[in-house]
């Protein structure tokens, strides 16, 4: 039988205050155990919750970028369940009035759109975290965490394949970033992702009983984990059993899912209003304040990276990824004067592979889009070759100066002076007697040949243009 | 309301219930839930839910930490600690 996968993500960013959500304490990553763990949130008795206003206006930006509507009024619940790093018994959520309802993402894959349903957004504290070392026995627990501000993005059940999920993950990813609301860190948690995946004969309308993934802490587990699962589950119908709804843990190591505990229903976390916490009210003047304030969208400055510079789909969705990449891009654009599609090349080709086995961000490039640019206009007013630019690309990363000092420094100036070109030219067929006959007798193929020589023999400065216009004379 | 559902409730809250005193709960349980029952049957299509008793709007505050570290003082009171951390029976997942 033919299967049909659907995959909806909960994805939990954290916003990137600089206190939490409920209380005045630092959200600073990596402090020492417990240094950053106030009395609101170990959950001491007689302290009260006041919400962030920063945590309001980044989730209400966030609504307005996936063009959902922000709810006027919502409402925090408390969801229970008894763990030690929840030190109140329960974790301060949203559950019937969100502060985000429905709205949506594009996605591209295999260089189609499709557009993915987000079913809602919702605000909610962190919890702390359980450490399992060496403890006479016991656990560790670490609240440092706890109280952190976390939007959780509940997407609808509109993914198809784990190639989906990853590039929705991925929108939503490069999207909390330009909205400069979370910093992305799946490293240090800050973005994080749970999957739900079930399987249905091709054509059935009613979805199969799901399982949810957690432990997905980076783009490639979630597409492995999701792998594993769809296998996992078809194995499971064929032999002609049942899925069981569960939460099942992704373990990287042994690239495998595995049941951590059944899935209790959600009316087991027996929500109800916070009675801490009075209703939240988002007035319209609120909004158009932060609508001022949207930065250009991923998706809209992919299409007009399209149109304005006539870029590619592919090249436009890689340099928009990131603000500052696309920034990156248009900053060299302008200072070089370049062609776009030549500029482009150099920022997602030779720039980001340095970046990548430097394993640098674009903010800590070692050459700036001025530099970059400098070396655009040589290439553009023929000083040099692209392949001698590769060179001074790489000197330039390595500090040796800017690209004219370079260029000026190791002679590497283009030689487009004809007299010049014309002495190798005549020298390499003096030096080649034996391939020019041959040439001359049809092997049209050691054409190549001859430009290799020549371009060898001027150590690479020649023209290549005039090289090849010269020979096609000559020859 | 069930016996099951008693002691499962009784498991959510972490709540230990002694055999012979399952029947009481069983009961005054029963109780509230025909209250509410009685309470379901007004109609109330045209009342907004309250989420909160009082008619007042959340207050927020400025994104500023001025909270400093009291770990010492806070663990204090703490059972067991160690490097730091607050020590628990083992957690098994």
């Amino acid at each position: 039988m033919t299967y049909e996968t659907v995959i909806g993500l909960e994805i939990h960013a954290q916003l990137a205050t600089k206190s939490k959500i409920f209380s005045s304490a630092s959200t600073t990553y990596g402090a020492s155990p417990n240094t950053q763990a106030c009395a609101v949130d170990l959950g001491l008795p007689g302290v009260l919750p006041v919400l962030n206003e920063q945590v309001v206006r980044m989730a209400a930006k966030f609504g307005l970028a996936i063009g959902a509507k922000v709810a006027p009024r919502s409402v925090f619940a408390r969801k229970n369940y008894f763990y030690p790093d929840l030190p109140k018994g329960y974790q301060i959520s949203q559950y019937e009035l969100p502060i985000v309802g429905s709205g949506e993402v594009q996605i591209e894959v295999d260089g189609e759109e499709k557009t993915i349903g987000v079913t809602r957004a919702h605000l909610e504290e962190d919890a702390g975290k359980s450490l399992h070392g060496d403890f006479q026995g016991l656990s560790g627990i670490d609240l440092n965490r706890a109280g952190t501000p976390l939007l959780e993005i509940v997407s609808e059940p509109d993914m198809r394949s784990p190639k989906e999920a990853v590039a929705y993950m991925k929108k939503m990813h490069s999207l909390v970033r330009y909205l400069e609301i979370c910093d992305g860190n799946m490293q240090e948690g800050s973005f994080r992702c749970d999957a739900n995946i079930s399987m249905r004969p091709q054509g059935q309308k009613e979805l199969g009983t799901r399982t949810e993934l957690k432990n997905l802490n980076s783009f490639r587990f979630v597409e492995r984990a999701l792998d594993f699962e769809i296998e996992r589950q078809i194995d499971v119908l064929e032999s002609g059993a049942q899925v069981i709804q569960e939460t099942r843990l992704y373990d990287a190591d042994k690239n495998e899912t595995r049941p951590m505990r059944t899935k209790e229903e959600a009316n087991d976390y027996r929500y109800f209003p916070d009675p801490d916490l009075l209703p939240l009210i988002i007035e319209p003047e609120f909004l158009e304040e932060i609508k001022v304030e949207l930065p250009e969208l991923p998706d809209d400055k992919k299409h007009r990276f399209m149109q304005e510079y006539d870029l590619s789909l592919y090249d436009a969705s890689v340099l928009t990824v990131r603000r500052e990449l696309a920034d990156y891009f248009e900053e060299t654009l302008k200072a070089s004067g370049s062609e776009a599609n030549l500029c482009a090349n150099w920022v997602r080709g030779d720039l980001t592979a340095l970046l990548n086995k430097n394993n640098l961000d674009i903010i800590e490039t070692k050459v700036t889009a001025a530099e970059l640019a400098g070396l655009l206009r040589r290439i553009t007013d023929k000083t040099i070759s692209g392949k001698i630019a590769k060179k001074v690309f790489d000197a330039m990363w390595n500090g040796e100066g800017d690209a004219d000092t370079i260029i000026e420094k190791r002679g590497l100036k283009q030689v487009t002076d004809i007299g010049a070109i014309e002495n190798i030219v005549d020298e390499v067929l003096a030096n080649n007697p034996k391939q020019l006959n041959d040439y001359r007798n049809g092997k049209e193929k050691l054409f190549g040949f001859f430009v290799g020589q020549v371009m060898k023999a001027s150590k690479g400065k020649a023209n290549p243009q005039q090289v090849n216009a010269l020979l096609k004379k000559k020859l | 309301m069930s016996l099951p559902k008693v002691e499962n409730m009784a498991h959510l809250a972490r709540i230990s219930l002694s055999e012979q005193d399952i029947p009481l709960y069983t009961h005054h349980l029963s109780d509230i839930l025909s209250f509410v029952e009685k309470m379901n049957s007004v109609d109330t299509s045209n009342i907004t839910p309250l989420a909160h008793p009082l008619d007042m709007v959340a207050r927020l505050r400025p994104d500023i930490i001025s909270e400093t570290n009291q770990r010492d003082h806070f663990q204090t009171i703490a059972p067991q600690i160690e490097a730091g951390l607050y020590l628990v029976p083992k957690v098994i997942e």
